[in-house]
């Protein structure tokens, strides 16, 4: 029915079209591949719970709960600074900001949110640092604290871009309803909107903890680098990104430690592959819910 | 009733499914060479969904599906082997919307030209020139050719989108609804327009507007709920319906 | 009354929201600016490091980052194009496009710092690339890649339908009406997703860490194959290497600014662009 030259474009569209879904697999297969050998030679129980790091001493230990801890502690810290501060900003423009405010306000937000990584890490080597050392009188500035400031300040625009998709979801029509009925914007905004976007939001804050998590030059920079287990929130740490980010220069190719490091990398990427699916799935409720199709 | 030789399109038994719902059925019509044929019915009823058919432009929509017979010159376009591209060649269609494309006057009927294999410039040029005498538009945008199309008034775009069709030489053109977003002063043009084309082409035209019906076509058809219900010269259909739906439609009682 | 007063207080809450949050963001520019201007001159922008890394210019650092970043994009494009052509103008709605879908998605939220080690195991290491410009665009073509995927498809869907039909209605062929109709439409919400991810493969440094780049070069890149110093990874390894960081931290101001002017000045152009191009549709 169609000619040749037609189907042979098809087919090469087609093939080009599974790139992606070839990167992602030959990601997963080479995390997978180097990792091998850190099950059979340390024992995944030692390698995930052990409480040591010495991948340098003799004899090495590899137990990365510090650092899966660390991770943990600077992702839900962060957590706490950008998930008010994003959700602000995102009912801020839907609902407060006047047309010409949110003109400004919604490209500045999205230009904000390419602002480099490396940026943050240096600004907060720099000054957050020094501020905490000085504020709560600690040995050094660069703990989890600063870490999950920064983090969280990074991570703000991304959450309020989100959200403010979210947001801008809800039908008109819900909100003019309880209009109608007497309420005033606030008691919409509680009682209507936010339910609405409700899942929306969530999706937000969880993609914006995921790419919390896989951040790298940040945590690099003013965490602290120690891999201990913290016991406070002024305790350096090295969470995952940053020990992958710090070693790999150092670690002999092959060797267990270059083995391990990618062993780590297949955990965070399992984690953030977790967040983008319950994301996915939220989000695809959401709009179901909201009768939006796509 | 003209002779069955000037028979340019012969459509039998057609059914046409979206999804489960059939919404054309069993349609049988002829469509006579330079005549206009005018569709007319209540919306919904299956018209433009049925002139679609005749340069297969449903094909486009997803989870639909045909049955039945369109002769076009004698050769069935609906069989399974028949070249969409060269029936669409042959059956140009001019749309409810203009859609011109985003770029210049003169860009937007080369185009034709030119996915047709054109390579020369100065008949691409002529050719550009005489579509947009034949859709009388060329006095009103000779000296802008190559401004940008999207700025022409909507009756000049759709004239434009007349010309686009006429360039590449077809020997039917479908008219799905060609004046439903115009101007009446828009729509006087494009009518006058039409019954100038069918000296050279079968026409069929889709139309709300039962006055235009009367004005420009030839023969008329009644559809309802997917199936035509009377089918005869415009006259005839106008002054004396043989049923009682067409009857009631004309007289205003429903649509 | 009572509720007029919880109104108040509930958006006086939010617009604090706001105010710190622009506050922060904007204290880092304005401390990077004021910090930076000071490194900025003609000759830092244009001369190579000299003394170890205490005096000197960065050029070869942007440059680097310049080479780097369209070797990325001119891999990166075909392939995002191609992907979102098919999966805007050809694919039926089927498994295999969820599949494909999905993987972007996935794609885009893999960590930055994963791709590095994908870089370094494939591209470094089996393909022996070496720590090359090579393998460090290739890393940052992966990683930019859903981003071109999801702008060039949601161009091509803001490409009105009846456009296609006018073009399928003169006869043209499928690839001739992609060709000559739907991607010409579409070229400025194509350009503007080209725009964003050159902005963040410029300001990326986890995927160059193990793939490309070098503190110290002596002069430029001289092939493909060569190592490369880059603009955000100068910063790290002026700030956590290196032997004077008094007066290291100097060069790291300038070179943070030069970065952050660009990225924000691309982006900014980018998110422009789109605007005005959304806009223009709309009507």
């Amino acid at each position: 029915m169609y000619s040749f030259k037609e189907k042979s474009i098809k087919i090469i569209f087609t093939i080009l079209a599974f790139v992606s879904l070839f990167f992602l697999l030959g990601i997963i297969f080479v995390l997978f591949k180097e990792s091998v050998p850190v099950i059979s030679e340390i024992n995944l129980i030692k390698f995930l719970f052990g409480k040591y790091w010495y991948p340098t001493h003799e004899p090495a230990e590899f137990g990365i709960l510090p650092l899966i801890l660390a991770s943990f502690w600077v992702t839900l810290g962060a957590l706490i600074v950008c998930a008010p501060l994003g959700i602000s900003v995102a009912l801020y423009i839907n609902e407060i900001a006047s047309p010409k405010q949110k003109q400004i306000l919604k490209p500045l937000i999205e230009i904000l949110a390419g602002i480099p990584s490396i940026i943050f890490g240096f600004f907060g080597m720099l000054v957050i640092a020094p501020l905490i050392q000085k504020t709560f009188n600690i040995s050094t500035g660069l703990c989890t604290l600063t870490a999950s400031l920064v983090l969280g300040i990074m991570a703000t625009p991304t959450v309020a871009s989100l959200s403010e998709d979210a947001l801008s979801f809800v039908p008109k029509s819900f909100k003019e309803a309880s209009y109608a009925l007497g309420a005033n914007r606030w008691q919409t905004l509680l009682k209507v909107v936010i339910p609405a976007a409700g899942s929306g939001i969530s999706t937000s804050v969880i993609l914006g903890m995921s790419r919390i998590v896989g951040e790298t030059m940040t945590v690099l920079m003013v965490s602290g680098g120690a891999a201990v287990i913290p016991k406070s929130f002024f305790d350096p740490v090295r969470p995952m990104t940053s020990t992958i980010a710090a070693e790999m220069g150092e670690s002999a190719v092959g060797s267990i430690h270059y083995h391990s490091l990618f062993a780590i990398g297949l955990i965070l990427f399992l984690t953030t592959l977790i967040f983008n699916a319950a994301a996915e799935i939220i989000s695809k409720k959401h709009r179901l819910k909201l009768g939006i199709d796509r | 009733m003209p002779i069955e030789n000037d028979i340019r399109i012969k459509a039998e038994d057609v059914n046409f499914y979206y999804g489960n719902t059939r919404a054309i059925k069993n349609l049988n019509i002829d469509f006579y060479t330079n005549k206009v044929t005018s569709f007319i019915g209540p919306s919904g009823c299956g018209k433009s969904t049925f002139i679609r058919l005749l340069n297969k432009m449903n094909e486009l929509v997803p989870n639909t599906r045909v049955e039945g017979s369109i002769y076009l010159d004698g050769k069935d376009i609906l069989a399974k082997k028949v070249d969409v591209v060269k029936i669409r060649r042959k059956v140009g269609m001019v749309f409810q919307k203009p859609n011109p494309f985003p770029k210049t006057i003169y860009q937007n009927i080369a185009y034709g030209l030119e996915i047709n294999g054109e390579r020369n410039k100065k008949k691409i040029s002529e050719d550009v020139e005489q579509a947009l005498i034949k859709a009388a538009l060329w006095h009103e945008v000779k000296d802008r050719l190559h401004d940008n199309a999207l700025r022409l008034s909507g009756g000049q775009q759709q004239r434009l989108c007349i010309a686009r069709c006429l360039a590449v030489n077809p020997e039917v053109i479908l008219f799905d609804e060609p004046c439903a977003s115009l101007d009446p002063i828009s729509t006087n043009k494009i009518e006058e327009l039409i019954l100038d084309l069918k000296k050279q082409y079968t026409i069929v035209i889709v139309t709300h507007n039962m006055q235009q019906a009367a004005r420009v076509s030839d023969f008329t058809a009644f559809m309802y709920l997917g199936e035509l219900i009377e089918f005869a010269q415009t006259s005839k259909i106008f002054t004396v319906p043989k049923e009682k739906q067409t009857e009631s439609y004309l007289s205003g009682k429903f649509g | 009354m009572k509720n007029k007063i919880i109104e108040k207080l509930g958006f006086a809450f939010i617009t604090l929201g706001v105010l710190i949050s622009l506050i922060f963001l904007f204290a880092i520019i304005c401390f990077i600016a004021s910090k930076g201007l000071k490194a900025i001159s003609w000759e830092f922008l244009t001369s190579v490091p000299k003394n170890a890394m205490t005096a000197g210019g960065i050029a070869p650092a942007i440059v680097g980052t310049f080479y780097l970043t369209i070797a990325a994009i001119i891999f990166a494009l075909p392939l995002g194009l191609a992907s979102a052509i098919y999966l805007n103008e050809y694919s039926p709605k089927s498994f295999v496009v969820n599949v494909i879908r999905m993987s972007v998605n996935n794609l885009a939220g893999v960590p930055s710092v994963i791709f590095g080690l994908f870089g370094l195991a494939v591209f470094v290491k089996f393909l022996g690339f070496g720590v090359s410009i090579i393998s460090g665009s290739l890393t940052l073509g992966i990683l930019i890649l859903p981003g071109i995927i999801s702008a060039s498809q949601e161009a091509l869907m803001a490409v009105p339908n009846s456009i296609r039909e006018a073009s399928l209605a003169l006869g043209a062929t499928k690839w001739q009406t992609i060709k000559n109709t739907v991607v010409p439409a579409a070229i400025p919400g194509i350009m503007t997703g080209v725009i964003l991810s050159i902005g963040r493969a410029a300001g990326e440094t986890a995927p160059i860490l193990f793939t490309a780049a070098t503190f110290y070069k002596r002069g430029y890149p001289d092939s493909i194959f060569s190592e490369v110093m880059a603009l955000p990874y100068h910063i790290y390894a002026l700030m956590t290497e290196g032997t004077k960081p008094e007066k290291q931290i100097f060069i790291a101001y300038g070179c943070s600014l030069v970065l952050l002017a660009a990225v924000l000045l691309i982006s900014a152009a980018a998110i422009f662009l789109r605007n005005k191009y959304r806009s223009e549709y709309a009507n």
